[in-house]
């Protein structure tokens, strides 16, 4: 239903000013090609800076892409842009255009300006707030909400006035879990009645993993994956994840510690290891049990995660995604 | 977290697209009107949060100004055109002023993909927010007028010239604010041309002109506010020249329609980056 082929922005360089570092050239998107097919949840996973948002941006009509071509349902949205607004439900990162009204009147506000009749969008908009129980806080304004409430008013105006396609960047951002249970509810919800799609841009790691039918990690404005979570973490099967917590330093002077050292990504206190399972299980042995024991304050085995996937694909950031 | 397969949603025999399939059916369009109502609906609840100082302090200053003056001018024309300028700066501080910064900020933050993500037409959201401005001057403008007039001396006879002074003055000023605020490159720029925009209809307007060099006589008629405060002012008179009052509202009139059609260029310019 959303075909994206050679989407390729280039943030052009700034000079330098007084105060402010000159930037390089940068590539946001880098010749991105996605198929997204109707009624998933499609995700877009990466660290902050991977060009998820830019790219969204351009798949929502918000910028123009300086080459390839963007097709959803049939409609080209590059070349008109200002049809993407009649397709999807797009919900951003800023909510300021909302922030002075009350959660009741930012709902019908913009199922208003998504063409509903006054009744109709009165009637959505109440169905909406009652789905996400948000009817006790319809009366009050967005900005004396807390930040997982404001942002679950914000997902409860992109939902009124109904849209195939939901793009919803990082929508559960400061959300308690009751709220989360809530977007996931009203998400598959849709999925299930309409066959509605969602592309979803996160860089939390756990919930691209439970949520999505299927991934694209981006790094650097590329595509450097794109398959179901499960397939992603096949092909890093043969690995295993290590942490090692020293109490205070490392214990260098048992061999088997420091021929770890090279292997070892180092955090503060923490090491992290990704090896063969045969591996893994001779360091565990080593380190709880004999000299580097006295040393250590904790230690976790776990299976691949999405973020060692992005890892193994030669993502570049080391940090960055959130697993929580 | 999802429990629905993705095989098994209707509609997903489609999901095999083939390259001369039809494009889907588009969304409705939000028409002008009852969009343009529902962004000045939206915009005017905006004020119970957050305008009502700030019309406070628009009123206030435009009171202390009149005080103040009443010590300089004792009646005739220039109490009028003071009068007539402390009512019309009520409009420029709100419709100017806080357009401009709420535009300004509105575009810098980011806020504007929530309009732009919508099928609604520029024109509704400029014409809406520009409309809740004007008449968050209302209050403000008749409050300031009549106690001028009853300091001053005037008659209250012609005050209702307001019913057309607030409008016309609200949609040149409105206009030029949201232009500046969609224009401006950053939002401290913004907030900057919206206090200098004030200032000057401030120094221009509430100032009898007669006794202005030809340099600022000549700044004074290019800034759309002096038309208002001449309209008005003209109708303090014993015999008000119609004619005059019209073609200073006309000018007005203009002004805004032009700006105004600047500023709905300046919005969907910056909707699209």
């Amino acid at each position: 239903m959303c075909a994206v082929r050679g989407l390729t922005k280039t943030y052009p360089a700034v000079r330098g000013r007084r105060g402010v570092p000159a930037t390089p050239e940068v590539r946001a998107t880098d010749d991105v090609r996605l198929d997204i097919r109707r009624g998933e949840i499609f995700g877009l996973l990466g660290p902050n800076g991977a060009g998820k948002t830019t790219l969204v941006r351009q798949l929502t009509g918000l910028m123009r892409p300086d080459s390839g071509s963007v097709e959803i349902l049939g409609h080209d949205i590059v070349r008109h842009p200002e049809r993407a607004s009649r397709i999807l439900a797009y919900l951003g990162q800023e909510s300021t255009a909302l922030d002075e009204l009350t959660v009741s009147l930012a709902a019908e506000t913009t199922g208003r300006l998504r063409g509903l009749e006054a009744a109709r969008a009165r009637a959505e908009r109440d169905a909406v707030l009652d789905e996400l129980g948000l009817t006790p806080l319809a009366g009050r304004p967005l900005k004396k909400l807390s930040g997982g409430q404001r942002r679950l008013a914000c997902f409860a105006a992109a939902l009124v006035g109904r849209r195939p396609l939901l793009v919803l960047d990082e929508p559960t951002t400061g959300m308690d879990p009751v709220a989360r249970r809530a977007v996931w509810g009203a998400v598959d919800r849709r999925r299930a009645e309409h066959g509605a799609t969602v592309l979803l841009v996160t860089h939390n790691v756990i919930e691209a993993e439970t949520v999505l039918d299927r991934v694209a990690v981006l790094d650097r404005g590329r595509v450097i994956a794109c398959d179901t979570p499960t397939g992603l973490k096949e092909q890093v099967a043969g690995e295993v994840r290590v942490d090692l917590v020293w109490r205070e330093t490392a214990p260098l002077h048992v061999p088997e510690v420091a021929a770890l050292r090279d292997r070892a990504v180092e955090a503060g206190r923490r090491w992290t290891l990704r090896l063969a399972p045969d591996e893994a299980r001779a360091v565990v042995a080593t380190v709880t049990g004999g000299a580097a024991f006295a040393a250590l304050d904790d230690f976790t085995l776990a299976t691949p995660s999405l973020e060692d996937v992005y890892l193994a694909l030669g993502g570049a950031a080391q940090q960055g995604l959130v697993k929580a | 977290m999802s429990v629905v397969p993705a095989e098994a949603l209707p509609g997903s025999a489609l999901a095999v697209e083939g390259p001369a399939r039809e494009a889907a059916e588009l969304g409705p369009r939000a028409r002008l009107w009852p969009a343009l109502v529902a962004v000045y609906r939206a915009q005017l609840s905006r004020a119970r949060v957050a305008r009502i100082p700030l019309l406070f302090v628009a009123t206030f200053q435009s009171v202390g100004i009149m005080i103040l003056m009443r010590g300089v001018v004792d009646g005739g024309g220039e109490a009028q055109a003071v009068v007539a300028g402390s009512a019309v700066l009520v409009v420029a501080f709100v419709a100017l002023n806080l357009l401009a910064q709420y535009f300004g900020q509105l575009r810098g933050s980011g806020g504007l993909d929530h309009y732009a993500t919508l099928p609604v037409p520029p024109a509704a959201v400029v014409l809406g927010a520009a409309g809740a401005y004007a008449s968050f001057t209302v209050p403000g403008t008749v409050v300031t007028a009549v106690f001028g007039s009853v300091l001053f001396g005037l008659p209250l006879t012609h005050l209702w010239i307001l019913v057309a002074v607030i409008p016309l003055a609200g949609a040149a000023l409105a206009g030029l604010g949201a232009a500046l605020g969609l224009l401006a490159p950053r939002p401290e720029l913004a907030t900057l041309l919206g206090q200098l925009g004030m200032s000057a209809a401030l120094l221009l307007g509430v100032l009898p002109a007669d006794r202005m060099p030809e340099a600022v006589r000549f700044t004074r008629d290019l800034l759309p506010s002096t038309y208002g405060v001449e309209a008005f002012a003209r109708t303090f008179g014993p015999h008000p020249d119609w004619a005059f009052v019209l073609g200073d509202l006309a000018v007005c009139a203009g002004v805004g329609v032009v700006s105004l059609a600047v500023a709905t260029w300046a919005y969907r310019r910056a909707a699209v980056r």
